[in-house]
């Protein structure tokens, strides 16, 4: 297993070598001549050629390739544009926020669609399954900033159940940033009404952005569970005696979810990418809204570290969906050896 | 005569389906004696594994309402499910590569079976299926609790298949073409391995087969199936020495350990969705009469033997 999970992580290194260099190659011919762009409008040739030499750019292309590969190495992704500040200071400070409210989607997803898949297929062509059916054409369908300010106007507005932005209510203040989780960070510095403050503040945008991949998830469950269930071994395991409820939910489940699990790292882009729109509507201090803003502002070295870093995330979480697959099924392992 | 351990009688199974309706299973009778075996043998098709699958309580979706009644231990388990014979029938199914789950560990997965149906701890589970893995003579019984399916060669799967059956201490063993998967070395080595696990803990077998070796060699008694009814039963050896019914008596003749004549039998076996009226043998019978096409034939009983036909007596010719 320790020899599958370290081939799994060599395997990803080529790619994420990959993507700095895409992200140089990027960065010099996106902004057509970066120093000009730098430099701004008004800026004279010879300010110009000043920051050419300033940052590099005057020399051979692959010398410039080398130094951007040893500063993105050593987590040096310059300043800032838009603000001046060190670009990986403003990630530092922003992605936890964005994966805080990714992992939540997700696990909301994960948790309520495997079940919602399961019971669907176990009641094929039932009112079960065509209700989960059309949650799951339904939660496709609905554009989430759409879905987010309408579970605003609802559970904020009407209800008045639900905070309407932000991570924390500015009264409780802030916990101490250690991870920069707020439901970790509260959690250890001992303050559970910040920790449910910040779980209130989650509901919303979690419940918005995990919509479209409950969706998927359920849809793939259930066909990976009926498609388990014609399996000879189903048959054999009635005949044997298993207990009904077990069967489906234990030895059926764990031989459907590959599938689903495949699913779920794939989704993980999709959720980041999601997360740009439901930040937006809900204020939430993340990568997205960060995204947003550098690209509005043509921060092209912010938008490369913001790149790179969901990259990175990514990654992990690819090598983390081939684990579990491995723990799931043992063949997996096997296989790739 | 001791009490049969499991006695069916006017057993009929009905599908119904896009298709139609299909009678799979008609007026089926046989009985197992306690301690004894019984071979069920015929062309595939005829409805074996559906008669199994009543046994087991495990009929398809649309075959919900089987007519007739399946005594075991003297109580009806067709109509009573809460009489179910769960655990005290142990079930050795055809296919050893697909009937283990791929994800589980082999313990688990008849702890699982214990856990609903066997007395004791989880502790004394695992003790009574590493004992069951020796009397298997399944090589290093301890490692093979905790090794996946796919680690075992099939022979080793079967035997972990035939472990799993005895778990929970059945009264009878139902056996599905347990050897059709496997090598002829391995066939055999089953074979005697279910002739003795049979004979030292006297349990009663049921075995589904479509080769007479095999049966000659497991079985004391036999019955014939043809087109979900039963065309003959007796003692294994009278019926394949003397076989009486036109059907037997042909599909002997074609055996080829035993062939007189490999020409088959004409004609195939009727779509369980259309069957003929009256004898269902008699599109393809060498000696059917008028009569045959009008009801289904009476059933000739002449000492331990039965036979769905009354005039068995003609002889065929070719
Ligand atoms: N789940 C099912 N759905 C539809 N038809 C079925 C089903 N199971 C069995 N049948 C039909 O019932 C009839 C008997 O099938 P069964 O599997 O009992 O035959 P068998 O004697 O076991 O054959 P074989 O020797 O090939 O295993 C066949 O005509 C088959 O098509
Ligand atoms: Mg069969």
């Amino acid at each position: 297993m320790a020899r599958y999970i370290l081939r799994r992580v060599l395997l990803a290194l080529p790619a994420l070598f990959g993507l700095v260099i895409l992200t140089f190659v990027l960065s010099r011919v996106v902004p057509g001549d970066a120093a000009a762009t730098l430099a701004g409008d008004a800026a004279t040739p010879a300010q110009i050629a000043d920051i050419r030499a300033r940052y590099g750019l005057d020399r051979p292309i692959m010398e410039q390739a080398a130094i951007h590969v040893r500063q993105v190495l050593t987590g040096d992704f310059g300043r800032s544009i838009f603000s001046g500040r060190p670009v990986a200071e403003e990630i530092i400070q922003r992605l936890p926020a964005t994966l805080e409210l990714t992992f939540v989607a997700l696990f909301l997803a994960t948790v309520i669609g495997i079940p919602l898949g399961l019971l669907a297929a176990l009641d094929h062509n039932g009112p079960i399954d065509h209700l989960v059916r059309l949650l799951s054409v339904g939660g496709l369908a609905i554009a989430s900033f759409w879905l987010a300010i309408m579970l605003q106007l609802v559970f904020s507005m009407d209800l008045d159940v639900l905070p309407l932005r932000g991570r924390m209510d500015v009264a409780l203040g802030q916990p101490a940033r250690v991870t920069g989780s707020m439901l970790i960070d509260s959690l250890l510095a001992g303050r559970l009404d910040m920790f449910v403050d910040a779980c209130r503040h989650l509901v919303l945008p979690a419940v918005t952005l995990a919509l479209p991949g409950l969706a998927t998830i359920a849809r793939f469950t259930r066909s990976g569970v009926l498609e388990t269930l014609q399996k000879d071994f189903v048959l054999y395991a009635r005949a044997a005696g298993y207990g009904r409820v077990r069967l489906a939910a234990i030895y059926v489940l764990r031989n459907a979810v590959n599938v689903t699990v495949t699913q779920i790292g794939l989704l993980f882009g999709a959720l980041i990418s999601g997360a740009v729109a439901v930040e937006a509507v809900f204020d939430w201090p993340g990568l997205g809204t960060y995204a947003v803003q550098a690209i509005l502002s043509a921060d092209y070295k912010a938008l490369l570290a913001v790149t790179l870093v969901v990259g990175v995330v990514y990654a992990v979480v690819n090598v983390a969906v081939d684990v579990v697959q491995a723990l799931i099924d043992p063949r997996v392992a096997e296989e790739h050896r | 005569m001791t009490r049969p351990i499991l006695q069916v009688e006017g057993l009929a199974v009905e599908l119904r389906g896009e298709a139609g309706t299909a009678q799979i299973l008609d007026d089926v009778t046989f009985h197992v004696p306690a301690g004894g075996s019984l071979g069920i043998v015929g062309e595939s098709g005829c409805g074996k594994s559906t008669l199994l699958r009543a046994i087991l309580g495990i009929l398809p979706k649309g075959a919900e309402t089987p007519r007739g009644s399946i005594l075991f231990e003297g109580r009806d388990i067709l109509s009573d499910r809460a009489a179910s014979a769960r655990g005290r029938i142990g079930f050795v199914p055809q296919d050893p590569y697909l009937s283990l789950n791929p994800v589980f560990r082999a313990g688990d997965q008849i702890l699982e079976i214990m856990r609903r149906h066997a007395p004791g701890s989880r502790r004394d589970h695992r003790a009574k299926i590493v004992e069951l893995f020796r009397a298997v003579q399944l090589p290093d019984p301890e490692a093979a609790l905790a090794k996946y399916p796919h680690q075992f060669s099939g022979g080793q799967r079967q035997r972990l298949l035939i472990a799993a059956a005895l778990a929970c201490d059945p009264s009878l063993l139902v056996a599905d073409e347990p050897t059709t998967a496997l090598d002829v070395t391995t066939q055999r080595e089953i074979l005697s391995l279910l002739r003795g696990l049979a004979a030292d803990r006297g349990l009663a077998l049921l075995f589904v087969t479509h080769d007479f070796g095999v049966l000659a060699s497991v079985c004391d008694r036999v019955t014939v199936l043809y087109a979900g009814r039963v065309a003959e039963g007796g003692p294994t050896r009278t019926v394949l020495d003397a076989p009486q019914h036109p059907y037997t008596r042909m599909l002997l003749a074609c055996h080829p350990d035993r062939a007189t004549d490999l020409a088959g039998i004409p004609g195939t076996v009727p779509a369980a969705t259309a069957q003929p009226s009256g004898c269902r043998f008699h599109p393809r019978c060498p000696i059917v009469r008028g009569s045959c096409a009008e009801s289904p034939p009476q059933t000739v009983t002449e000492g331990d033997r039965v036979v769905a036909c009354p005039f068995h007596a003609e002889p065929i010719l070719a």
